[in-house]
């Protein structure tokens, strides 16, 4: 009796662990593993057609030396330098007034910064897409007249393209790198900017020497995340310009990789793209990684 | 004891959320079917002044209602369709159909329609293909689409060629147009008046550059915008003028002496005369150029003939104000049209009714009461020139309340002055590139000449070749 009863409970043990991550386990082998291996397959070959597929080597890997492919890359990697550049420093000085307790109205900040990572990337970007209109009635040269400046033509110049892209991230993300910074901020004790005080520290020495060592590990957290979401950009160019994108002031990889698998219908050169793109990024963030001295820190 | 308990919670969540799922299935399937009533009624409204008592009894005794399924990008294509169905229903009470559309936006429906026939499930029986794209789904040795010259027979005689062969592989017509998009030149009167001139009395390319100057120096308002993220001013011209992107061997001519001539006349009117601007937000479909236009923003514009809907829909007070007259020639006698942009309606060979789908899609688009309802109910220039004199396309609808009456008679004078386009597999790697650099480069960055520009863009698809 107590025998069977033993085994029965091993024998449940043993399976319904399994049943519980099996959702997890079939989705990730379906819509992960199985693509992921499928699209490596595709990009060494020439798919023209339904049953029309035959392999060519590395020939697509070949053709990424176009023009088209580093203007891509060069827009990507601008992209996620900017927002690196935007997105780590100015959420971290705000979450510091944030965390103040003599913030007035601060619960009131905290929700409205995290509001617009709420909206969906379309809304938010044709939103920004009329914002940005070169009439002098759209609301950023309306705003411009105010100060006596003569309205821009945003989206057809590199450079104020590239600005109404950055914007948008910020606008986006910005609270949402608030949140991360705020939960960084409570894991540093209180007794380091008490002792910081009787040591006769200004509030310049504490970030600098209390704050920002605190937050080290959040930093390289959203800056890893940071090179993922930008060199994968594509929702935002797209509402912007979508898919004519005029001079490619706008074109980023994902892009690229779009246009040539549905516009062109080249899934095999696509498919390169992609696999070429996931190196990309996994360079970018070890070599990041290992400059923030992340491994090291692993190793000790 | 706790754990069977544990268990039956578990399987009646399970079970649960299944029959949630059906249920939803369920309800999607009374919303078609509450649907159809709708339309019903219309059939039978129909049929009733004729025999009522017949129709009563017929769909359900005589012939098994067949149920295809039809994609589109465009809303208006479905109203037109659905009307289609009615029609068909009634002619031809042996074979029903009945027709479920599915509208999606432009983008994703071809994304969708590519990923189905390339994996070979999910295509419905009917669907739009736009013309930039239709290049995609030619790719190959056995395309997945129906060959359908036999469904359109004879009645080939009496349509615009050029129009069959954009969706032409082999020989083979895989697809059939709503319109043939003949190029026109929309001018605002009450600018002209202004300046003192009559669009009529503009013969070439010349004239029109001349008149321009009056308007700027009369007025100060542009004569016309140059779209510069759409091919819809370069490529209409280049066709025009006798050339193309490709020859007809699918050889690239874009960077040919016609086609330089042709950007260098756009980039001289933009910075040399001074008579055209790019247009504001870069295409004549953007929301800041309809805001302009509709504001008296410039004198004219060159785009097709379809493009009436959007002065209709967008621009409401130029109501009446708008002439619409062939594009100037290039030289006394030279052609004064273009035929551009379109949509090919296809049958997929995963319909399992492909012939009935053929015949009703030759029947909706091809007949001559098909064709007439084109324009009545799309605004659109039939395929079937034949058409253009009947009675119905002189009736009052809303594109003659706002552009006049005569278009057709105006259309009728240039339908021998349409070339043939020429759509290869690379085309639309052309259009990219005409959309994404060309005009772009040259006329509103200027770091590019026209020359330039073109020798670019052949160079780059060379490579893509």
């Amino acid at each position: 009796m107590n025998n069977t009863h033993l085994t029965y409970k091993k024998r449940s043990h043993g399976i319904i662990p399994y049943v519980f991550v099996s959702p997890f386990i079939i989705s990730f082998l379906l819509f992960f593993l199985y693509p992921t291996i499928s699209t490596i397959i595709m990009s060494f070959q020439k798919i023209a057609g339904p049953g029309d597929v035959s392999f060519i080597g590395f020939k697509n890997y070949q053709n990424l030396l176009n023009p088209l492919f580093f203007t891509a890359l060069k827009n990507t990697t601008i992209y996620t330098f900017w927002t690196i550049l935007v997105l780590v420093p100015l959420p971290i000085i705000l979450a510091v007034v944030l965390n103040k307790k003599t913030t007035i109205g601060r619960n009131v900040f905290r929700s409205a910064f995290f509001m617009p990572a709420l909206t969906s990337v379309i809304v938010a970007g044709i939103f920004f897409r009329y914002a940005f209109g070169e009439q002098e009635t759209t609301f950023i040269n309306a705003i411009l007249g105010k100060f006596g400046l003569e309205p821009i033509v945003w989206l057809q110049q590199k450079s104020t393209g590239m600005f109404a892209l950055v914007v948008l991230c910020t606008w986006r993300w910005l609270g949402v790198n608030i949140v991360y910074f705020l939960s960084g901020l409570q894991n540093i004790p209180d007794e380091l900017y008490e002792s910081a005080d009787i040591d006769g520290a200004n509030s310049f020495h504490k970030l600098m020497h209390i704050t920002l060592p605190g937050l080290k590990p959040v930093i390289i957290y959203v800056i890893t995340i940071s090179v993922y979401g930008g060199y994968a950009m594509f929702a935002e160019s797209y509402t912007y310009w979508g898919t004519s994108n005029p001079g490619g002031i706008g074109l980023t990889l994902v892009q690229y990789i779009y246009q040539t698998g549905f516009n062109q219908n080249d899934m095999g050169f696509a498919s390169a793209i992609g696999i070429t793109l996931l190196f990309i990024v996994m360079v970018v963030n070890i070599v990041q990684l290992s400059l923030f001295g992340y491994f090291r820190k692993e190793e000790d | 004891m706790k754990k069977s308990v544990a268990f039956l919670l578990i399987l009646v969540l399970t079970l649960g959320i299944f029959v949630a799922g059906c249920g939803g299935g369920k309800n999607a399937n009374q919303d078609t079917a509450t649907n159809d009533p709708v339309e019903q009624p219309d059939t039978n409204d129909k049929n009733e002044n004729s025999e009522p008592a017949e129709e009563d009894s017929s769909p359900d005794k005589e012939a098994e209602v067949t149920s295809l399924i039809f994609w589109t990008f465009q809303e208006l294509h479905k109203q037109f369709i659905d009307d289609a169905v009615l029609t068909w229903n009634e002619k031809n009470p042996d074979s029903p159909i009945e027709l479920v559309t599915e509208v999606y936006s432009y983008d994703e429906m071809h994304n969708k329609l590519l990923i189905a026939l390339q994996s070979g499930v999910g295509a419905p029986d009917i669907a739009d293909i736009e013309i930039s794209k239709f290049a995609n789904y030619l790719k190959g040795s056995t395309p997945s689409l129906v060959p359908l010259n036999d469904y359109i027979g004879s009645d080939i005689e009496y349509c615009v060629q050029a129009r069959f062969d954009n969706y032409a592989k082999d020989g083979k017509y895989y697809g059939i147009d709503y319109h043939v998009g003949a190029t026109v030149m929309f001018y605002n009167t009450e600018i002209l008046d202004q300046a003192g001139v009559d669009p009529k009395d503009i013969v070439t390319w010349d004239d029109y550059v001349e008149v321009g100057k009056k308007v700027v120096a009369e007025t100060g308002i542009p004569m016309t915008t140059i779209e510069i993220t759409d091919q819809w001013t370069l490529y209409p011209m280049i066709s025009q003028i006798g050339s193309d992107i490709f020859d007809s061997q699918g050889n690239i001519i874009i960077d040919n002496e016609d086609n330089i001539k042709v950007l260098q006349f756009l980039y001289d009117m933009v910075h040399k005369h001074k008579i055209a601007i790019p247009a504001p937000g870069g295409s004549h479909h953007a929301e800041e150029y309809f805001a302009f236009m509709n504001n008296g923003g410039a004198a004219s514009v060159l785009m097709p003939l379809w493009y009436m809907s959007r002065f209709v829909e967008y621009m409401p007070d130029l109501d009446g104000k708008i002439t619409i007259l062939p594009l100037p020639a290039w030289e006394e006698g030279g052609y004064r049209s273009a035929g551009m942009g379109g949509t090919g309606t296809v049958v997929t060979t995963q319909s399992k009714h492909q012939d009935l789908a053929a015949r009703f899609l030759a029947f909706a688009k091809v007949s001559r009461e098909g064709a007439i309802k084109t324009w009545t109910m799309l605004g659109f220039d039939p395929i079937r020139w034949d058409v253009w004199d009947a009675p119905e396309m002189s009736a009052d609808n809303k594109y003659t309340d706002y552009f006049g009456k005569g278009i057709f008679d105006m259309l009728l004078e240039i339908k021998d002055e349409i070339h043939p386009t020429n759509i290869p597999e690379i085309y639309p790697a052309a259009i990219d590139i005409i959309k994404r650099d060309v005009v772009f480069k040259s006329i509103r960055e200027q770091s590019l000449t026209p020359e330039e520009a073109l020798k670019e863009a052949a160079n780059e698809l060379a490579r893509q070749q």
